[in-house]
């Protein structure tokens, strides 16, 4: 008899009700087993908002900053003296068309800040005094946090401006702006505190004094240990070739000269290093969650032998049983997977928040988050659907 | 499709062995008519499940022929067979295997997945199923809210909402108390009106007087085949 006995398709709706039929009469252990992807997704997820929040944000710093500042340093001489700058070099170093803005500031050797004179000279607190030229904050984008900056009045006086850090050590606060500090024997009052910053860190561990003044009460001679100068953007390798020529013509090898936005574009990417070193645990609790999916499937289908025999009766095919439970699999992991992307975009937004950046969870790690959950639970469910669709009818039956 | 003619049950010097050589079946040749009711009574361990199981395709005999609404049994691939069972077979168990946490409706419903009628059908046709054996007011209700004996008749009600032409019923009254038990008979007796041929396994042979033929077996073979006076 030539008659065709066709298998009827389940159609994809009814293949989702399965899966979730199978789920649902067992929701603790769906939740457990879930939990395993959902860890691996969410921390690969976390790990990967956070690092692109994050250099979103130094995208974001760099861009405001600018990447054109270049500062020049005396480094040291062939004799391992500490050298300095001629003073003319502000000037010369100005002269260069491309360079638009030039500033600098002179450290003031064996002189140290201290809260009060009763403090040991000893205890210096790794700060540092400078004779800052006035148009340093513009040059080098800081920002004042409080109080004001120098001008060109309060420069000839003993007033001096902190750098962030300085002023923590010092104990010196927005309330406290006005007060004095002992400063090279001398005492200085606190006119105003600088926001970190990021393109001069060095900066920020500073005490900063008017050039004039500094001449005035502490010796100081003009020598000029840092330039900070802004050349125009497209220029800026051009600039650098010729710096140390133009800012010490006498010996120039001595100069050293660095782009202070690479230590920020450096640090975007030692977070990619480290990055990697996450998503590797990332992926070992990927793993482990799909062994657990698997493990999951395989009672699920010791279990259930009477069910898959019930449905084989009724006319489920192999196929039938198959798609069913590799069905099940693929939910399982889906559902995992999804809580997993939902917890990692809210840490990355949580984090984010906190540290004050832009929250950035790329679209790709969506799409590969979802491709990853979908491999593992469809590599987990292989195996036990096809056991499943395996089992003798009447073997099923009888258990 | 088969001649209408043909028997529903055709089988031919059947064997069935198992793995290490357990006899289940040794030589039967027994024919279904379409619409017939049979019992099969035999002690335990006689074969009867074994020869319900090759009747409703969920087995293959070792050797000999059973065919199957006029399909040998023997050449059809699993989704053939497959097919053969999700339209024209249906099976009722000793143990209801009804799913828990599911309702009545969905049960029965659920039995009709793999005939390929939408979910609405699906649902009407169990609808009808069930108010046709008597439980149009449990529609809703869970199988732990059942009776043993509603728990059978959902049973049967799944396996008839597909208006099979064979329906296999492996001791569906093992697990009931006798009035219940009666009720699911009773039930079972009356499908014979719509057509379907019913083959019933039973220890109870005051119950299996009541169908038109008694099947008897003993080691694997059928040691006596009456036929009640129709009436
Ligand atoms: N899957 C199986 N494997 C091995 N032996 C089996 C299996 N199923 C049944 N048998 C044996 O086949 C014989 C017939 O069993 P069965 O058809 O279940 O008898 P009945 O239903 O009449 O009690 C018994 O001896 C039983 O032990
Ligand atoms: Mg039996």
């Amino acid at each position: 008899m030539s008659v065709a006995l066709r298998p009827a398709r389940l159609n994809p709706l009814d293949v989702v009700r399965l899966a979730a039929y199978g789920l649902r009469a067992r929701p603790l252990r769906v939740v457990l087993s879930a939990i395993g992807i959902s860890i691996g997704i969410a921390a690969m997820v976390a790990v990967v908002g956070i690092s692109t929040s994050s250099r979103a944000q130094l995208n974001h710093l760099l861009a405001a900053l600018g990447t054109n500042l270049l500062t020049a340093e005396p480094g040291t001489s062939f004799f391992g003296e500490a050298a300095t700058l001629p003073d003319a070099s502000v000037a010369m170093v100005g002269h260069i068309p491309e360079v638009s803005a030039v500033s600098a500031v002179g450290q003031l050797a064996d002189v140290n800040v201290y809260r009060n004179r009763e403090i040991p000279e000893a205890q210096t607190g790794g700060m540092a005094v400078y004779a800052a030229r006035l148009d340093l904050i513009e040059t080098i984008s800081a920002e004042l946090a409080y109080g004001t900056w120098l001008n060109a009045a309060t420069a000839t006086y003993p007033t001096v401006v902190l750098g962030a850090r300085a002023a923590a050590r010092l104990g010196i606060g927005a309330n406290t702006i006005g007060t004095q500090i002992w400063l090279g024997g001398q005492w200085f009052t606190v006119i105003g505190i600088l926001a970190p910053a990021s393109l001069a860190p060095e900066l920020d561990y500073a005490a900063l004094i008017g050039w004039p003044a500094a001449k005035a009460y502490l010796d100081f001679e003009g020598d000029i240990t840092t330039l900070y100068l802004r050349t125009d953007p497209n220029a800026v390798e051009a600039v650098r070739d010729i710096l140390a020529q133009t800012a010490n013509p006498a010996d120039p090898n001595e100069v050293d000269i660095s782009r202070p936005s690479d230590a920020l574009a450096a640090e975007a990417a030692a977070d990619v290093a480290f990055t990697g070193l996450l998503l590797g645990l990332g992926a070992v609790a990927l793993l482990i969650g799909g062994i657990g999916v698997a493990n999951t499937m395989v009672i699920s289908v010791l279990e259930r032998r009477a069910e898959i025999g019930l449905r084989r009766s009724q006319g489920a095919t192999r196929g039938h049983i198959r798609i069913q439970f590799f069905g099940e699999a693929l939910l399982l992991s889906a559902l995992g997977g999804g809580t997993g992307m939902a917890l990692g975009a809210a840490v990355t937004a949580a984090y984010a928040a906190l540290q004050g950046w832009p929250a950035v969870v790329p679209p790709w790690v969506l799409a590969g988050g979802t491709l990853a959950t979908l491999a593992i639970g469809g590599i987990a469910g292989l195996y036990p659907a096809i056991r499943a669709a395996r089992l003798a009818p009447t073997e099923a039956l009888a258990a | 499709m088969s001649a209408s003619g043909e028997a529903i049950v055709r089988l031919e010097a059947v064997a069935r062995t198992y793995p290490g050589s357990v006899a289940a079946l040794r030589g039967v040749d027994l024919t279904v008519a379409r619409g017939e009711l049979m019992a099969i009574v035999g002690p335990s361990g006689s074969g009867k499940s074994t020869m319900l199981n090759l009747m409703g395709t969920l087995d293959k005999a070792t050797s000999g022929r059973a065919v199957i609404d006029g399909f040998d049994v023997a050449s059809l691939r699993d989704g053939a067979l497959s097919a053969l069972r999700a339209r024209r077979i249906g099976f009722v168990f000793q143990h209801f295997h009804l799913s828990p946490g599911v309702s009545a409706l969905d049960n029965v419903a659920d039995g009709l997945l793999y005939t390929g009628m939408s979910l609405r059908d699906r649902r009407a046709a169990a609808e009808a199923a069930l108010v046709a054996v008597g439980l149009g007011h449990r529609l809703g209700h869970k199988p732990h809210q059942l009776s043993g004996g509603e728990k059978q008749r959902t049973a049967i009600a799944r396996a008839v909402a597909r208006q099979p032409l064979l329906l296999l019923a492996d001791e569906p009254t093992g697990a009931l108390d006798s009035r219940s038990g009666e009720t699911v008979m009773q039930l079972l007796l009356s499908l014979h009106e719509a057509g379907t041929a019913v083959v019933v396994i039973t220890h109870d042979r005051a119950l299996a007087s009541r169908f038109d033929r008694q099947v008897s077996m003993l080691d694997g073979r059928i040691v006596a085949d009456e036929r009640s006076v129709s009436t």
